[in-house]
Parts: C-alpha cells; sequence; structure tokens
C-alpha cells in the first residue's frame, strides 16, 4: 500500500512538472505563467461520452490530483454522437469512439489535438498511430482508429493517411469484444461466431441492436458459417448488407433470438437470467454478470475479435486557459491511475506503461499477460471477478488485440443499412 | 323602432354578463395563457417538424433543401407499411381489451357498488398502479414472465408445464399485455364517468318495460356511455400508436412500432426521415380521431 502511494506521489510530482511545463510553454499564449496554476482550479470542464468511461471515479480523482473539475454526462453510443455534433457548445471535452469520431471530426465540431502538447504521446500504442499490434499484425476491417486517429493540419477536417502532428482523439480506451456465453447453460465447448445460431440456442441467443455494431456481428456469424466473404465488414456494398440483413430476418423468424438488446444493462439482465445463453456482449457486462455469482465467459472465437476504441477530443470553441486545462486533463488521464482503473475493468489503456505503474504484478499477470492470477483479482469498485489460478478469457494482450477481425464502423452505406435494419426490426 | 327593439334585448345580456363589448375582449384576455402555451410547445413545434420532414440530410446533418424524398422513402418502403400496420394492429387489439375491462369494471362500479363513497374509493383504488412511472410498471413484468420468471416457475412447481413457456416475455403477448395494464385505466375513467351521470330512473323504466339485462345493457347503458367510450377510446389509441418505449422492453427489441422506428431514425441523426414518419403518425391517428369524433359528440359529456 506504502508503494502505491509513493508512486501516487511520484505521479504528481510528475503531473507537477507537466503542468509547470506546459505553463510554461503556453506562457507566451496567456502572458501570466505564474498564476496559471492556481487558475485552473477554478475551471470546469463539461465532458460527456458513453457510460463505459464516464466514471465519477476519474473525475474525483482528476479533482484530487490536478484541481480540475470535470463534470461527466453519460449516455450511449447514439446519444453521445447527437449530442457532438448537433449540441457542439454544450460540452467542451468529447469521450467518444472512434467510428463516431468518423462522423463528428468532418463537421467541425472538434479541433486537431497538438500532439506536441501530449506528454506520453511517444507511449501510446502503435494501434492507434500506424494501427499495427505488433509490426506484421495487420489492421483490422472497418472503422479502424488508425484510419480516423490525424488530420492534415491544425484546423484540418480531412483524415490523414498517415500520422500527421495533428489528432482527432487523444486514444484512452479500447477492447477486443466477442460473444458473451453461460459455460453451465450452453452444453459443449464454444469455438466459432457461427455457433450465435447454433440450432442448439434456438430462442435463447441475442445480439445488439445498434445497426452498425449488430450487422457486424452477424457479418461474423455469416463468415463463420462460410455463406459468404466480405471484402469490408466495416463497409459493406448494398448487396452484402442486403445479404446479411435477409440472413437476420430468416433467423429471426425461426425464432433464433430471445432478444435484441441496446442497453448495457439490458444485456446483463439476458444473460444473469438465463433468458440467453450466447449473445454479443461487451466486457464489463461479463463482469457485471459474474458479480453475482453467475458463470459468464467472454469467450474468445477462431475468427478473430470485434475491436472498438475511444478517446478524448477537444470542442472548437476551446481557447485559452480552458483549452490548456483541457490537455492538462489528457495528459493527467494518460499518466496511469486512470488506465490502471480502466484496465482492471478489462479494456485496456493508450498508454500501457504508465498504467503498469499502477498495478500489481499479479494484476498486470492477469489482465495483461494471459498468466494465471496469484491472488484474487478485484474490480475497481471491491468485488471479486477472479479467484487465485484464473486465466482471463482470451488471454494475453496480444492474444486479444493482435486477433481483431473488424472494427466498430460507420458504412457508406449508412442511410441503406438503417432502413434495411427497420425491415429487419419488423420482421 | 328597431334600433330601440334591438337596444332592449341587448339590455339583459349587459345587466346579466358583462359589459357588451366587454365580454369578448374579456374571453379572449382569458384565452390568451392558454394560447400562448399551445401555441409555444404544440403549434410551433410541429409547424416546425413539418419543415424539417421537406428538408435533405446526409449522415451527420441536415440540409436546407426542400425535398419530398424523406416522404417518397417512407411510403415506398415496405418496412414502413408493416411497422404502421403492426402498430396499428396493437392498437386494436390493445383498445378493444381495455374497452372490454373497461365497460365492466366502470359498470361493476356504477351499478353493483352501492354508496358513492364507496364507488369512489374503489375508483381510486383503480388509479394506484398509476402512482409509479409508465416505465417501471412495464419492467416490472419482466422477473415476472421471463424463462425462470415466477409464472413460468409455478406452472412448472404444479406440473401444468413440461418446459417454461417463452411466449410469455419477448414477444406480441408480452407488448399487448402491458399496453392493456398500462391503459385500462383510460378507459375505466371516462365510461365510468359517462355511466355516473346515467339518470337511474331510466334503467327502472326499461325494467318496469320488461327488458332484461342485456336489453337494458344494450339499449340504454352502452347508447349512454358512448361518449365515455368514445374518450377513453381516443386516450388509448393514440397513447399505444405513439409508444416505443413498451414494445420496445416487452417485445425484447424484436418487434417494431413507428415509435421505435422514428426513435432509430433520430438516434442515427436522420431527423427529417424520423420527421416524415413522425407527420404520417401524426396525419394517422388525427385521422383516427376524427372518426371517433364523428361516431360520438364528445361536447356531449364536458
Amino acid at each position: 500500500m506504502t508503494e502505491t502511494k509513493t508512486i501516487d506521489r511520484r505521479g504528481l510530482l510528475k503531473g507537477a512538472a507537466a503542468v509547470a511545463g506546459t505553463a510554461i510553454g503556453s506562457g507566451a499564449m496567456t502572458g501570466f505563467p505564474t498564476i496559471w496554476a492556481q487558475n485552473i482550479k477554478n475551471i470546469t470542464l463539461r465532458q460527456f461520452g458513453t457510460g463505459v468511461s464516464n466514471l465519477n471515479d476519474i473525475a474525483t480523482r482528476c479533482k484530487a490530483d490536478t484541481g480540475i473539475t470535470i463534470s461527466m454526462t453519460a449516455m450511449d453510443t447514439d446519444a453521445a454522437a447527437i449530442r457532438a455534433i448537433t449540441q457542439p457548445n454544450s460540452y467542451d471535452v468529447a469521450d467518444i469512439e472512434y467510428f463516431t469520431v468518423k462522423k463528428v471530426f468532418p463537421t467541425g465540431r472538434l479541433q486537431p489535438l497538438d500532439i506536441k502538447k501530449i506528454k506520453y504521446y511517444e507511449d501510446i500504442v502503435p494501434l492507434f498511430k500506424d494501427g499495427k499490434v505488433t509490426p506484421t499484425a495487420s489492421v483490422g476491417q472497418g472503422t479502424a482508429p488508425c484510419r480516423v486517429s490525424y488530420v492534415e493540419g491544425a484546423s484540418s477536417t480531412k483524415f490523414a493517411a498517415a500520422p500527421t502532428e495533428w489528432m482527432t482523439l487523444i486514444p484512452t480506451i479500447y477492447n477486443a469484444d466477442t460473444l458473451g456465453i453461460r459455460p453451465d447453460l450452453v452444453g459443449k465447448p464454444i469455438t466459432h461466431w457461427k455457433e450465435l445460431v447454433d440450432p442448439a440456442f434456438k430462442g435463447k441467443a441475442a445480439i445488439i441492436n445498434i445497426p452498425g455494431i449488430g450487422i457486424m456481428d452477424a457479418a461474423m456469424t455469416i463468415e463463420s458459417l462460410g455463406l459468404m466473404t466480405y471484402a469490408d465488414k466495416g463497409n459493406m456494398t448494398k448487396a452484402e448488407i442486403d445479404k446479411t440483413i435477409k440472413f437476420l430476418i430468416e433467423q429471426k423468424k425461426a425464432g433464433q433470438f430471445r432478444a435484441f438488446w441496446k442497453s448495457f444493462e439490458e444485456s446483463v439482465d439476458l444473460m444473469a437470467s438465463g433468458e440467453v445463453v450466447i449473445q454479443s456482449m461487451w466486457s464489463p457486462a461479463v463482469t457485471a454478470v459474474r458479480s453475482k455469482g453467475i458463470a459468464c465467459t467472454f469467450q474468445p472465437l477462431a475468427e478473430g475479435y470485434r475491436g472498438w476504441g475511444g478517446g478524448l477530443g477537444i470542442a472548437k470553441h476551446l481557447t485559452g486557459l480552458e483549452r490548456d486545462a483541457a490537455y492538462e486533463y489528457i495528459n493527467w488521464y494518460l499518466s496511469g491511475w486512470t488506465g490502471a482503473y480502466l484496465n482492471r475493468q478489462g479494456y485496456y489503456s493508450a498508454v500501457l506503461t504508465t498504467a503498469q505503474k499502477y498495478m500489481s504484478p499479479n494484476e498486470w499477470g492477469y489482465w495483461m499477460e494471459g498468466k494465471p492470477a496469484t491472488a484474487a483479482i478485484m474490480s475497481p469498485q471491491g468485488q471479486q471477478i477472479a479467484k487465485i489460478g484464473d486465466v482471463r478469457d482470451g488471454g494475453s494482450y496480444y492474444d486479444r488485440i493482435g486477433h481483431i477481425a473488424c472494427w466498430n464502423s460507420v458504412m457508406d452505406n449508412d442511410r441503406y443499412l438503417i432502413q434495411k435494419w427497420n425491415e429487419f426490426s419488423v420482421a | 323602432m328597431s334600433s330601440t327593439i334591438k337596444a332592449a334585448a341587448a339590455n339583459p345580456t349587459a345587466r346579466s354578463g358583462a359589459k357588451p363589448g366587454g365580454t369578448s375582449a374579456g374571453a379572449w384576455l382569458l384565452a390568451t395563457p392558454l394560447a400562448i402555451v399551445l401555441g409555444i410547445f404544440l403549434v410551433i413545434p410541429i409547424l416546425m417538424l413539418v419543415v424539417v420532414s421537406f428538408l435533405d440530410y446526409n449522415s451527420v446533418q441536415i440540409i436546407w433543401s426542400f425535398v419530398v424524398q424523406n416522404y417518397i422513402d417512407a411510403v415506398s418502403s415496405a418496412a414502413t407499411w408493416q411497422t404502421f400496420a403492426v402498430t396499428l394492429k396493437y392498437a386494436v387489439i390493445t383498445w378493444a381489451i381495455t374497452l372490454f375491462l373497461g365497460f365492466w369494471l366502470s359498470y361493476f362500479l356504477a351499478f353493483e357498488v352501492r354508496g358513492a363513497a364507496w364507488q369512489m374509493g374503489l375508483f381510486l383504488v383503480c388509479s394506484i398502479p398509476f402512482l409509479t412511472s409508465n416505465i417501471i410498471r412495464t419492467i416490472s413484468w419482466i422477473p415476472a414472465l421471463g424463462r425462470n420468471g415466477i409464472v413460468n416457475s409455478v406452472l412448472l412447481h404444479f406440473h401444468l408445464i413440461h418446459q417454461p413457456l417463452t411466449f410469455l416475455l419477448y414477444s406480441q403477448f408480452a407488448i399487448i399485455l402491458a399496453f392493456v395494464h398500462l391503459n385500462t385505466l383510460f378507459m375505466v375513467t371516462p365510461i365510468f364517468n359517462s355511466m355516473m351521470r346515467i339518470d337511474r330512473t331510466l334503467i327502472e323504466a326499461a325494467r318496469d318495460n320488461g327488458a332484461g339485462f342485456w336489453q337494458t345493457i344494450l339499449n340504454v347503458i352502452l347508447p349512454l356511455s358512448k361518449t365515455g367510450i368514445g374518450i377513453g377510446t381516443i386516450f388509448v389509441i393514440t397513447l399505444v400508436m405513439g409508444d416505443f418505449v413498451s414494445v420496445s422492453i416487452m417485445g425484447g427489441g424484436q418487434s417494431a412500432s413507428v415509435g421505435i422506428m422514428i426513435q432509430n431514425e433520430m438516434s442515427q441523426l436522420q431527423y427529417p426521415a424520423a420527421a416524415a414518419n413522425a407527420v404520417i403518425l401524426l396525419a394517422i391517428v388525427l385521422i383516427m380521431v376524427f372518426l371517433i369524433l364523428r361516431v360520438v359528440d364528445i361536447r356531449k359529456e364536458l
């Protein structure tokens, strides 16, 4: 415990150094470098984003470490995209996903972020830069973060193909999603996406009812069945959308699905109550089911994962001291405490080196290296997630993130997809 | 001569009411607050809705150019028709069941229960579920109806079934059940109100003339409850037609309704498409209300 505290202090000192550094850097602009550190304490930044990372614990810790007040609003993915575009003056910091960025950034609601002001830029994992987890890995299909990470200049809204000095979001969080299963109820090993439509699970399967994400899970299933291969699952042609929706309608009419869920809580309830034994799921939902004492596995599958990533963007209207505070907040975010907090929930931090300092070797081994737990693994809320000897579903960071087959996406045929999805809903 | 007569005729009004001329000014003044509220919160939003429904859009924003494409998209899609048909089906089934329940509950309260205190007391009992929100009342069905829910557990325990009944939840049955649960009171209230106003001597007269139970119901009570039935019908139909929460919760996302379709479009920032569907829905509901008003003269009750 004392050890963690010293690290905290060290982190704080580092943070303070960063504050001083940035203060000097921005001194020329504001003209008041000496009072800057005090001013920043009075600043409130309004942040909105999805429920996964808009957590009060983070805001509380940020206030204690930097003095900046973050007022957070959590909403679902769709609502976040709407907020980002339609109410650009209602927020200072946007905590959004990369596929949302594809929609939002071209509208000019966010400002490109100067990587020179990001203290840990060099430490950000390559996934968000050139997109390769390891030098030999390939980039998954769809709106992979690296495809929308950079813009061409300080006032550009055009995505750059290769890294530049201007980022759309500073990445904070990402994960590899797969199907969740109830190992006690499925009655056999699950190894492929096609098992989502196995007749053995008739009336006991579910998928997510967000068109852009649900259709990807369907596409993974179709490819797994060998019915069709997609050039890019994250950007389907109209014909591919037609075939995929037709497949979903057939499955729906055959009674394969119990429900289509839209919110995190719904997916937890469906699984915990036993209504469903196999479904699209998110990592913390699996954790939530487990913390009720119910067996639930985030099952790695042969065809790979569906990836997603998110980060922090700064609203166009933010300038001066407030913008400096936003940068300072982002630097704090990447400095380790939050990264460790997110890692402990089963996500991954964009800067792993700093997060490691805030995690015990046992935690790091369990969450990141795929090693058996040497002591009970606790959630940040203090609930036990794994006992001694347990291994994380899917194994190590490289085993999971290295096998992302496609990323959450916005398709060019987005409008057509929604129409077809409505047909599926009513079928 | 004629002017004197006019003056004489006008005089009583002047004495009994407000000053002549002032009557209409006062009336306008009294109507102003409501007019302002309705104007700001009803008329202007609906006008905006209509305007937006004729605008173009792309995946991120509304484009200010006049198009009818949104209506063409909506009308030319089979999914739209199916969705409206399914929503209408829910409305009609819910209406029939709530009407049946509402009529007999009201009949019981109005004619079988003796004493105004008991009548009002029992009527208030009917309204107790309405002390919680719609969503809570809907969600609370889930633990009861689920695969491992209370109903299935009880039936399995008494060996009445051997497999859990899955149609109980996330099905059309569940949706209708929730609608009936949510909306029956809207039928009971106006019908009960109408029935309480029926002159009891009419029923005695019917009996004296040899009418049986059903004849009294059909020829006396039913016609005299018509206004209540009309008002209840308007409530139930409009509420069900516009719903999206109950359908998505009880249908487990597997069923569509016009409300859900509009919500989906809005969540994808397709506001003009959503507005076009909303305008179509509004038009259909208004036509239905108009037809109901043709059958029943609601002003009689007011």
